[in-house]
């Protein structure tokens, strides 16, 4: 027996998947869900083997709520249109079907998921998935965390630095620290670099946050932000820094 | 030489005036040889007697090497205007195209056609009336976007008609979550507006008001007449904890307000007010 989850906000594109489904008797719907939210608690309740998955969807998309799973279940997304998306998913997903789809399309999207299922690699497929999915040449306007059993929509403008922290980068805001599971890499790639230097290799900084850079021992410098903190610069870090900066 | 030859490019039938101006250079520069160098060797009879004799053969020289100059410089800045010409062609097919392909995107949402036809098929199975109704809006929808064109003006009565349907295709899709509300009077109906002017703000309003919270939410389309201007306001909900209206990517916004200053001339017909939990877009329609 399958158990899937539907994670879609229009009433109607989930009504004909459930028709689609009630055709196969060897698949359970759990629940149906109208955004990110709802899905994430769903899936951690509910433990699904596999998702309907809607792109665009209110608060958090989802492929931010993929992000926020510790163990995101295999995916088949339902998708209206998504001009990069679909290139960036097209190795990864189970599959992505492309609304409005017909049953046929529906059935071999779930055999594709029966046939990778056997092979044992559907939820290793939907992290190499977010991976591709990061690389994606989108510049990020917010970043999601996790903090304790709720969710955070941190608008890019408000972080001060980031900081990296053994598997984790320290997000430092306004509000104070997040953690979120990603590379140091992956952030100095998504977020806009005439905002973020990467001035040191454990650090990120918003440069609208910078008051003065100060040198600091030999070759290196300090930038003192507006909330006070102090963010080491190396000597490439500084190099970057005048570039952006223009001095 | 080559500088003066820089903004002077001969067309046919002017390389006469481009043979006087050598001869006359020519000639300065023959003179400048002889009554210079006469002036500096006064003692050497010699010299001077040679200089006379030679006069016109190195008037000739002079003549020879001007025009080789001007040949070269002529041909070498036609060959930069035609290449300049190419370049400035190029650059303006490529901004038609831009804005022509800039505005079929813009009738044509594809995310909203395709989840249109989405819907449409899932009514399809249980409720075919409902689908076939949609249908309808849809095709009257998109004939309206096809039928008009940028420049032509509209009475408010008929744009409102044409915000419905689009309106009601909206409703479907998203269900209970959306609700509208229209708030136009009568004194309004006959005031005129550019065709398709306000769908582009109503679909913004709706994807930032449905996008930013996970409740049902109410959309506003207010029109007032005021000093002879059409005032028309939408409004809708956000979050300001994590959206910030005016930064973001309000592309819509934008091209509304480029598109009521190339048709008005004026600045300032679109603006953007944000008060508590509600974005309301502004726009003023003078009225001739």
């Amino acid at each position: 027996m399958t158990k899937v989850l539907i994670i879609d906000d229009e009433p109607l594109a989930r009504m004909i998947v459930k028709e689609y489904i009630s055709k196969h008797p060897d698949i359970t719907l759990l629940q149906e869900c109208q955004d990110g939210f709802e899905g994430m608690k769903a899936i951690q309740q509910l433990q699904p083997d596999l998702i309907f998955l809607d792109i665009q969807m209110p608060k958090i998309n989802g492929f931010e709520m993929l992000e926020l799973l510790d163990q995101p279940p295999a995916v088949i997304f339902t998708t209206a249109f998504d001009e990069y998306a679909i290139k960036a998913f097209e190795s990864h997903a189970i599959d992505y079907l492309l609304k409005p789809f017909s049953q046929e399309r529906f059935d071999k999207a779930v055999s594709k998921w029966q046939e990778k299922q056997s092979q044992q690699t559907s939820k290793g497929a939907t992290e190499a998935l977010l991976n591709t999915m990061s690389q994606a040449p989108t510049q990020q306007q917010r970043v999601v965390v996790k903090t304790g059993s709720k969710i955070k929509i941190i608008p890019v403008e408000d972080i001060y630095y980031l900081e990296a922290s053994d598997d984790y980068v320290k997000i430092i805001t306004k509000e104070g620290a997040f953690l979120k599971n990603k590379t140091m890499s992956h952030f100095e790639s998504t977020l806009d670099k005439n905002l973020f230097v990467r001035s040191h290799r454990s650090f990120i900084v918003n440069i609208q946050q910078i008051t003065r850079i100060d040198p600091y021992e030999k070759d290196n410098h300090i930038a003192q932000l507006k909330s006070g903190a102090q963010v080491p610069v190396s000597r490439t870090g500084y190099a970057k820094l005048k570039e952006v900066l223009g001095i | 030489m080559i500088n003066i030859f820089r903004f002077y490019n001969p067309k046919k039938g002017t390389f006469l005036y481009l043979l006087v101006l050598i001869a006359a250079f020519s000639l300065l520069w023959t003179a400048i040889v002889r009554y210079g160098l006469a002036a500096i060797l006064y003692d050497n009879d010699e010299y001077i007697k040679f200089l006379i004799h030679s006069m016109s053969i190195r008037f000739a020289m002079a003549l020879l090497i001007t025009g080789c100059v001007a040949l070269f410089s002529t041909v070498w800045y036609t060959q930069e205007e035609y290449k300049e010409n190419e370049q400035r062609k190029r650059d303006a097919e490529k901004l038609a195209r831009d804005a022509e392909l800039f505005n079929l995107r813009q009738q044509l949402q594809p995310h909203f056609l395709f989840n249109s036809l989405n819907s449409i098929s899932a009514l399809a199975g249980s409720q075919p009336q409902q689908a076939r109704k949609m249908i309808q809006q849809l095709s009257d929808f998109l004939r309206g976007t096809l039928r008009k064109d940028d420049q032509q003006q509209i009475s408010w009565e008929e744009e409102l008609k044409y915000l419905h349907l689009y309106l009601e295709i909206e409703k479907v899709r998203f269900g209970h979550r959306l609700t509208t509300e229209i708030v136009s009077g009568p004194e309004t109906t006959n005031l005129q507006l550019p065709a398709l002017l306000l769908q582009p703000v109503v679909e913004n309003a709706i994807k930032f008001g449905l996008y930013d919270t996970t409740e049902a939410i109410t959309i506003s389309i207010i029109a007032t007449i005021e000093n002879n201007q059409l005032i028309i306001k939408v409004q809708n909900p956000f979050d300001p904890e994590t959206s910030r209206p005016g930064t973001g990517t309000r592309f819509g916004l934008s091209s509304v307000q480029r598109r009521l200053y190339l048709l008005y001339g004026r600045s300032g017909l679109l603006e953007t007010a944000v008060n508590n939990n509600i974005f309301t877009t502004i726009i003023k329609i003078p009225q001739a």
